[in-house]
């Protein structure tokens, strides 16, 4: 009885997984055997490995990199402030609302902000440090990636964070350890696991990123995402788009793998 | 458990009878309805007051859908399942459409309009004879700038943009086919040329213009160019008008070496359900003074010869959109590319993209 109800049970998520997962899974890799006329070849793999699209993977992986790196550096203290916060759930809204904004309204707004005789270049100028170009710079990619993402990143750590056990920084405390020491051998270690699921929200996303490598970057920076988009909307050359997005996937699995609870280290 | 059966439930209730009115509403639009008629056509490109007028004139119910690219109609009418009775794909689109077998082709006796359209914008290279196509509006690509920034400097040609006084100055539209045509253009070549060695020339010499270029970007140029964001923008004119209304310390220049001419047409897609009001449509579009009301509005230039009695002198006389068959003559219509080469050109701009 209890084994036909578990069954049953499965069927949404099979249906879910199956539908919604494998089948495009299966499309993408299916496609990217393709090339442009149609014909079934590997030339979509060979042309991977040409200098463009290596470079397009070098620059999108080194960008990912920084924004991941960037958004841990700010995200980690704030959620640690608010685990020390006394109206934490406000904090916490404060932080997840700006996430109910459509991104593309946000890039638009700071296309405003940044431009040229916009309020922080005005604000730059007035200060004397004089007019800086800051708008489609790989700087303000970063930026406003790093301003996207954080969210993503602080819920995982201030999870962890919370689930800490008080008990073991104060031991550590008593047996003399100086605040970083127990910060790097207890706090850390402790949350580490909060740390690398943020990691993976922020990282995978940040390899495709496309919309803003145009409106923010004006084109300076070209990210794999970008090219998929343009062999699905332009090209019509869905076999390279394809392709693209299989290495995407890959390297996904790496960066899981890295990062994950080892379900990939016992294959 | 029992607050998830129920919770459950709600949401299944809920989406059958989302599901329900959808179907309700999309069965009432896409019904094969003679007296509906559904146009296809690119957003904000029609004075939408035109629409009520034929609605109340033929007692039609106008359906009227809006696409961003000639390439997202094209998929669209690809997978069928649509009845679009009008679309306004450009130049190479048509030819294409036509080969593919996708266009119906159009009566002449329904519109005898088309005596008023100017007899240099008939019979064109993608559609001879205009058997499945009607033009609707027509540009060029050029450079919009503004002579105050720029210290009252003149631009007249594409080679101009190359000038080192012009560094981080430049914004170009994030098109292929535009900018390898540029490309193309500073170096004397025809815009439709495919030749490798061509190409790979005009690579060279885009990449030397990087340093001018602060950005590439699309529809926001409107925004940035106003705003003296940069000084220099290649786009196209109907763009340019838009930018020169909000600031008209801007000015707009069809580039000396020659550049791309484009037309949009109406046209009437396979499967459309409604060809007599499609036709009767566009009868009605070229009536001479509804084009010159549409032709007010959108910003274009129409190629209605009739029509430019209405306009006003200070658009009609403006040859900077209106150039004339001089000029006109000098500038190409793109030709339909193969995937193939499509592919290289696209490929070549990311490249492009990617140079420092």
């Amino acid at each position: 009885m209890t084994k036909k109800l578990t069954n049953t049970y499965l069927i949404p998520y099979v249906l879910w997984i199956g539908l919604f997962v494998i089948a495009p899974l299966a499309m993408v890799l299916y496609y990217s055997f393709f090339d442009i006329q149609g014909h079934f070849s590997f030339e979509n793999y060979v042309r991977f490995f040409t200098p463009i699209y290596l470079r397009m993977t070098v620059s999108s992986i080194g960008y990912a990199c920084l924004i991941t790196f960037f958004t841990l550096l700010i995200a980690y203290p704030t959620a640690y402030l608010l685990t020390k916060m006394k109206n934490r759930r406000l904090w916490l809204m404060l932080i997840i609302l700006p996430t109910w904004i459509n991104v593309l309204l946000k890039a638009y707004a700071f296309i405003g902000l940044l431009s040229t005789y916009g309020p922080v270049d005005t604000l730059l100028a007035l200060s004397g440090i004089g007019r800086k170009q800051i708008l489609f710079t790989g700087f303000s990619f970063v930026f406003v990636s790093v301003y996207l993402f954080i969210p993503f990143m602080i819920l995982p750590i201030y999870n962890s964070l919370e689930k800490l056990n008080n008990s073991f920084v104060e031991a550590a405390y008593d047996l003399g350890a100086s605040a970083w020491a127990t910060f790097r051998r207890v706090i850390f270690p402790l949350t580490l696991e909060g740390v690398k699921s943020g990691v993976q929200a922020v990282f995978i996303p940040a390899l495709s990123l496309f919309m803003l490598t145009r409106l923010i970057a004006g084109n300076r920076v070209i990210t794999l995402g970008t090219a998929i988009e343009e062999h699905f909307l332009v090209t019509q050359d869905w076999g390279m788009g394809a392709t693209i997005a299989v290495f995407l996937i890959l390297a996904m699995i790496v960066v899981m793998a890295l990062m994950g609870k080892g379900w990939l280290k016992r294959w | 458990m029992k607050k998830l059966v129920v919770m459950l439930t709600a949401v299944l209730v809920m989406v059958l009878a989302l599901a329900l009115v959808s179907a309700r509403l999309t069965g009432s639009t896409t019904k094969a309805d003679s007296k509906t008629l559904t146009i296809y056509n690119w957003g904000d490109y029609i004075d939408p007051t035109l629409i009520t007028k034929f609605e109340k004139q033929y007692g039609y119910r106008v359906i009227y859908q809006t696409f961003d690219s000639n390439e997202a109609m094209l998929t669209k009418i690809q997978q069928g399942g649509t009845s679009f009775d009008l679309i306004v794909p450009s130049d190479y689109m048509i030819s294409k459409m036509r080969d593919e077998h996708l266009l119906l082709p159009i009566n002449a006796k329904n519109v005898p309009n088309l005596k008023n359209i100017d007899s240099r914008f008939l019979n064109l290279s993608f559609d001879p004879n205009n058997h499945y196509s009607v033009p609707y509006f027509w540009g060029t690509v050029g450079i919009v700038y503004n002579p105050k920034m720029l210290g009252g400097s003149k631009i007249t040609s594409w080679n101009d943009l190359w000038d080192k006084k012009y560094k981080n100055q430049i914004l170009l539209v994030d098109s292929a086919r535009e900018i390898v045509g540029m490309g193309l253009n500073s170096l004397h070549y025809s815009l439709n040329d495919t030749n490798k060695k061509h190409l790979e020339q005009t690579l060279q010499k885009l990449k030397k213009l990087k340093p001018n270029i602060k950005a590439i970007v699309g529809d926001e140029n409107k925004l940035l160019l106003p705003r003296r964001e940069a000084a220099i923008g290649v786009l196209w004119s109907g763009d340019a008008v838009e930018i020169m209304d909000e600031n008209p310390e801007l000015t707009y220049v069809i580039p000396k070496e020659g550049s791309n001419v484009w037309f949009d047409n109406m046209a009437i897609p396979k499967g459309a359900t409604n060809k007599k009001g499609a036709e009767q449509f566009i009868n009605f579009m070229l009536d001479p003074k509804n084009a010159a009301k549409n032709a007010e509005y959108v910003g274009y230039a129409t190629p209605n010869r009739a029509a430019m009695r209405y306009l006003p002198k200070e658009i009609k006389d403006d040859k900077r959109f209106y150039p004339d068959k001089k000029l006109t003559d000098r500038l190409e219509v793109y030709e339909n590319f193969s995937k193939p080469v499509n592919a290289r050109i696209n490929e070549l701009f990311l490249e492009f993209k990617m140079s420092h």
